[in-house]
């Protein structure tokens, strides 16, 4: 696949460094509409600086963005719901005293119309609104069967479950482009395999677009369409799935890093 | 920044709604009947300001995460404001007064927020202090703010309502139960709100919360107007219903640390916390004085009572956030759960 | 020099070497803040209850140098106590928890140290006149002058320590990053202990220079509220930021208490600090020297 307008992210040449230290640098990443698009790198490759530039976190210092139709040095994170962006995080980022309703209602903050007043003396419009956006909220707890869970404080779940959560929250306002930091990190087989599910169906039942950061290789070769390889901070390959796993750069990259008893355990 | 500050508006509780209502049948019907006047002056009325005080702050600090250690600026400025109204607008009606005063004390708050838009924890419990000293001082070298009385000292206009008057120890009462029974119904709603949920989620996670479109600023501002707002009328009804006379000095910084300590003891991020940690402020220094007087006799002065209630409530707060971080409030719950024979 | 310039100096140098006092108050502070993220309000407490334990053993008759012992070993029990007792139980709870728990142990502080030793004020005269000396045409405060080299020495001390003696070195490891010094095996809870205790002799140090200079009394563990301003304005982290905004804001309290008050009416160096302070930091919001933090996500 070509960069091009059909594309709902493309990152051109964009630079990330903390003081002295290069997070990553010069960095192109294209991404297509409901595409599903890893990227992989050993521990301290950039990725999830990546992640936080795009997201607007991390002020790059050079290079620009495209997010849809906007364009940008810097996306104000502010605006990235407005975007159509959703994301999650690699260290659980819930509103953890909110129940799971609460969280992933929350996921529609961006939507809320309704004014303090109306709320506060229950208007017809903010209960018309609460009804509509409780509805989407609830189908998506259905979707990731989280119906048991949903009065429960958010903080008081399993770490499986939270992950769940955080995608609940992020796919309820049905975005065009869904990043996900490490979504499977410390799970069980079985709820990787769960999760990858989820992914998919996500990308299927609503056509978003999905960056991904994974270590799991395993994981990462099945679902995606397309592949960025990220390695001290340069990107060293991007292709399908088959051309990465054949890419020499790529092949060194990790063997490099074989000595790294952490990555090892993480590529397994 | 994440907080650990749990809310229990997780599970909402029917029975709840039951108990309320109960208590305000008392509230109204029972008590004005057997109460004496020292129970009304000394216990519900302070008690009645002090829970809505507590109320107001834990909007801020208890929901949205917003550390302030100017609650008492903010009674301040609304019993000024509310002196002054009725002082310089004598037809305007007791209800607009108030609200007008708790408009005013929210624009306050929002002004003393500005800086919660650039400045995280710390720096903004200092900016609140800022306020503290600011309308301290305010109050005292502004003449005109207290009607150029001799040191700032303000009397309470009459407490008229449609020719009902409320004057009385007992009408005083009923005065401050009813706004602060309207006040809790508005926090209740709010909390329960989409615009409740964005405080709680700011406070949790203010990152998560801005990537998913709260109005972060927006919602801030509003943290501080609403928290504001009645803490404010908790400053009329002091100044008003309560002690009738004031000065500025009453509202210095140990009434803000009352306040604090109130919605820490009570339980943050609940509104029963405010009511449970207003009782117990209130009742202490009664039964410390009994205590005291009872185990040394006359050797426990009003000093001596003062100093051991200061060590006993620091040692409180201590222990409450070590062991208890929501409270009285929690451990209410946890008391009524084990009673109650389902679950 | 011409009289109205004499005054400003005058003006100034007082402003100064006050503000010497208010550093040494926010040092106890940033040694704190530095290692264990806690703003510790009960530093002003600790102030009053080393002024007030000190001055209680010298009306009973103990000779200076015991009771300036006396008072140091309970500085250093009431540091290990908090230390122990409240803030290590807490451990990993957000800040603002932290700083509420603090406020609460300034409480007990306040509370015991007049329950045990009185609420009368007491004069304390560590034997250094005051009388003002003239440096070309400016008067200088002897006991001021006493009071900035002392707190100088005590900088100078700290310095060193945290330079050359390993448990030093070790804070400064653990301030620029808690996590790797855990996983590089330093102790965190001995350095917890050891700048417990450090704040403790600091708020020796600073009760006994303003308790001979305002008498000591309750309002003392006030001077915590001016150690706030120079806190914001030299960042919460920063041993040279307290010292250079302890100055700055000494000096320019005195000159808006002089130059400005009589226009908008005295009392004014109660917020002005503040005001000062928060509008600094609104324009640069990581203070003086402080480093702007990267949010981890």
């Amino acid at each position: 696949m070509v960069a091009g307008d059909e594309d709902i992210l493309a990152v051109e040449g964009l630079s990330l460094s903390f003081g002295g230290a290069v997070a990553f640098a010069e960095i192109d990443l294209s991404v297509a509409a409901g595409e599903i698009h890893a990227i992989i790198g050993p521990n301290g490759a950039g990725k999830s600086s990546l992640i936080n530039a795009i997201t607007g976190l991390y002020a790059p210092q050079a290079g620009r963005l495209r997010i849809g139709d906007a364009r940008f040095a810097r996306v104000p994170a502010r605006r990235l719901a407005e975007l159509g962006v959703a994301r999650t995080f690699q260290n659980l980022a819930l509103f953890k005293s909110l129940s799971v309703v609460e969280n992933v209602l929350s996921g529609l903050a961006n939507v809320q119309r309704a004014g303090l007043t109306a709320q506060l003396l229950g208007l017809s419009a903010a209960r018309r609104e609460a009804t509509e956006h409780r509805a989407r909220a609830e189908s998506v707890i259905d979707f990731l069967q989280l119906g048991m869970f949903r009065g429960r404080a958010a903080g008081s779940l399993p770490y499986g479950l939270q992950k769940r959560v955080e995608l609940a929250r992020a796919l309820v306002a049905n975005p065009r482009l869904l990043l996900l930091d490490e979504p499977m990190a410390g799970m069980s087989a079985a709820e990787k395999a769960e999760m990858s599910g989820f992914v998919l169906a996500a990308r299927e039942m609503l056509g978003t677009a999905i960056v991904l950061i994974e270590h799991d290789i395993g994981v990462v070769m099945r679902l995606s369409d397309r592949i960025t390889v990220l390695d001290h901070g340069r990107r060293i390959a991007t292709g399908t799935p088959h051309e990465i796993q054949a890419n020499p750069a790529v092949i060194a990259a990790y063997l490099g890093a074989e000595d790294d008893p952490e990555n090892e355990a993480k590529a397994a | 920044m994440a907080t650990a500050l749990p809310v229990t508006s997780a599970q909402p509780r029917r029975a709840g709604a039951a108990g309320i209502l109960l208590l305000l049948a008392i509230a109204y019907g029972l008590v004005p009947l057997v109460g004496t006047s020292y129970l009304f002056e000394a216990i519900l009325t302070p008690f009645l300001a002090l829970a809505l005080a507590g109320l107001g702050l834990n909007l801020l600090t208890g929901y949205a995460g917003l550390l302030s250690l100017g609650s008492a600026a903010f009674m301040a400025v609304g019993a000024y404001a509310a002196f002054n109204l009725s002082l310089r607008l004598p037809g305007l009606p007791l209800p607009a007064t108030i609200l007008l005063a708790g408009l005013i004390a929210a624009s306050a708050g929002v002004i003393a927020g500005l800086p919660a838009l650039r400045l995280r924890g710390f720096y903004l419990a200092v900016s609140t202090l800022a306020v503290q000293f600011f309308v301290a001082w305010a109050l005292n070298r502004i003449g005109w703010l207290s009607n150029d009385s001799p040191s700032g000292i303000i009397d309470a206009p009459r407490l008229v309502i449609a020719g009902l008057s409320f004057d009385d120890a007992r009408g005083r009462y009923l005065f401050s139960l009813t706004i602060v029974a309207l006040l809790t119904v508005l926090a209740w709603r709010l909390v329960r709100s989409p615009t409740g949920r964005n405080l709680v989620a700011i406070r949790d996670h203010e990152t998560a919360a801005r990537i998913v479109g709260v109005k972060v600023a927006r919602t801030k501002l509003l943290a501080f107007a609403l928290s504001s707002f009645i803490v404010g009328i908790a400053g009329v009804l002091w100044a008003f219903a309560y002690l009738r006379t004031v000065e500025p000095a009453g509202f210095n910084l140990d009434r803000s640390f009352q306040i604090l300590f109130i919605v820490i003891i009570g339980g943050l991020g609940t509104l029963r916390g405010a009511f449970l940690g207003a009782g117990f402020m209130v009742v202490l220094p009664l039964l410390l004085s009994r205590l005291g007087t009872a185990l040394l006799g006359d050797g426990f002065d009003t000093g001596t009572l003062e100093m051991v209630q200061r060590i006993v409530l620091g040692t409180l707060i201590v222990a409450v956030l070590i062991r208890e971080p929501a409270g009285l409030a929690a451990l209410l719950d946890r008391a009524f759960r084990r009673l109650s024979p389902r679950s | 020099m011409s009289p109205d310039l004499a005054f400003l100096v005058e003006v100034v140098v007082g402003g100064l070497l006050s503000g010497v006092m208010y550093a040494l108050v926010a040092i106890g502070f940033v040694l704190i803040y530095k290692t264990s993220g806690v703003l510790n309000f009960a530093q002003g407490a600790m102030v009053l209850f080393a002024a007030l334990t000190f001055v209680s053993l010298i009306e009973r008759g103990l000779p200076f140098p015991a009771a300036l012992a006396a008072t140091l070993a309970v500085m250093v029990v009431v540091g290990l106590t908090i230390e122990r007792a409240v803030l290590r139980p807490l451990v990993n709870q957000p800040p603002i928890t932290l700083f509420m728990a603090t406020l609460g142990v300034a409480y007990v502080i306040e509370g015991a140290a007049q329950l045990a030793w009185g609420t009368q004020v007491h004069a304390l005269d560590l034997g250094i006149d005051d009388t003002p000396f003239d440096v070309a045409g400016v008067l200088v405060s002897r006991f001021d002058l006493f009071a900035a080299a002392l707190a100088g020495l005590m900088v100078a001390l700290l310095t060193l320590f945290f330079r050359f003696t390993r448990t030093g070195l070790a804070f400064r490891a653990v301030a620029e990053d808690p996590l790797a010094a855990l996983n590089a095996g330093l102790r965190l809870p001995r350095i917890w202990s050891a700048v417990w205790i450090a704040s403790g002799i600091v708020a020796l140090v600073a009760g006994l220079l303003w308790g001979a200079r305002l008498g000591v009394q309750f309002s003392l563990s006030l001077v915590v509220l001016k150690a706030l301003p120079v806190l914001v304005l030299g960042g919460f982290d920063s041993i040279a930021g307290a010292i250079v905004a302890g100055l700055i804001v000494g000096a320019a309290e005195k000159l808006a208490e002089v130059y400005l008050g009589p226009f908008i009416g005295g009392g004014i160096e109660g917020w002005i600090a503040y005001v000062a302070a928060l509008a600094f930091l609104l324009i640069k919001p990581s203070g003086l020297f402080g480093q702007r933090s990267v949010e981890r996500v």
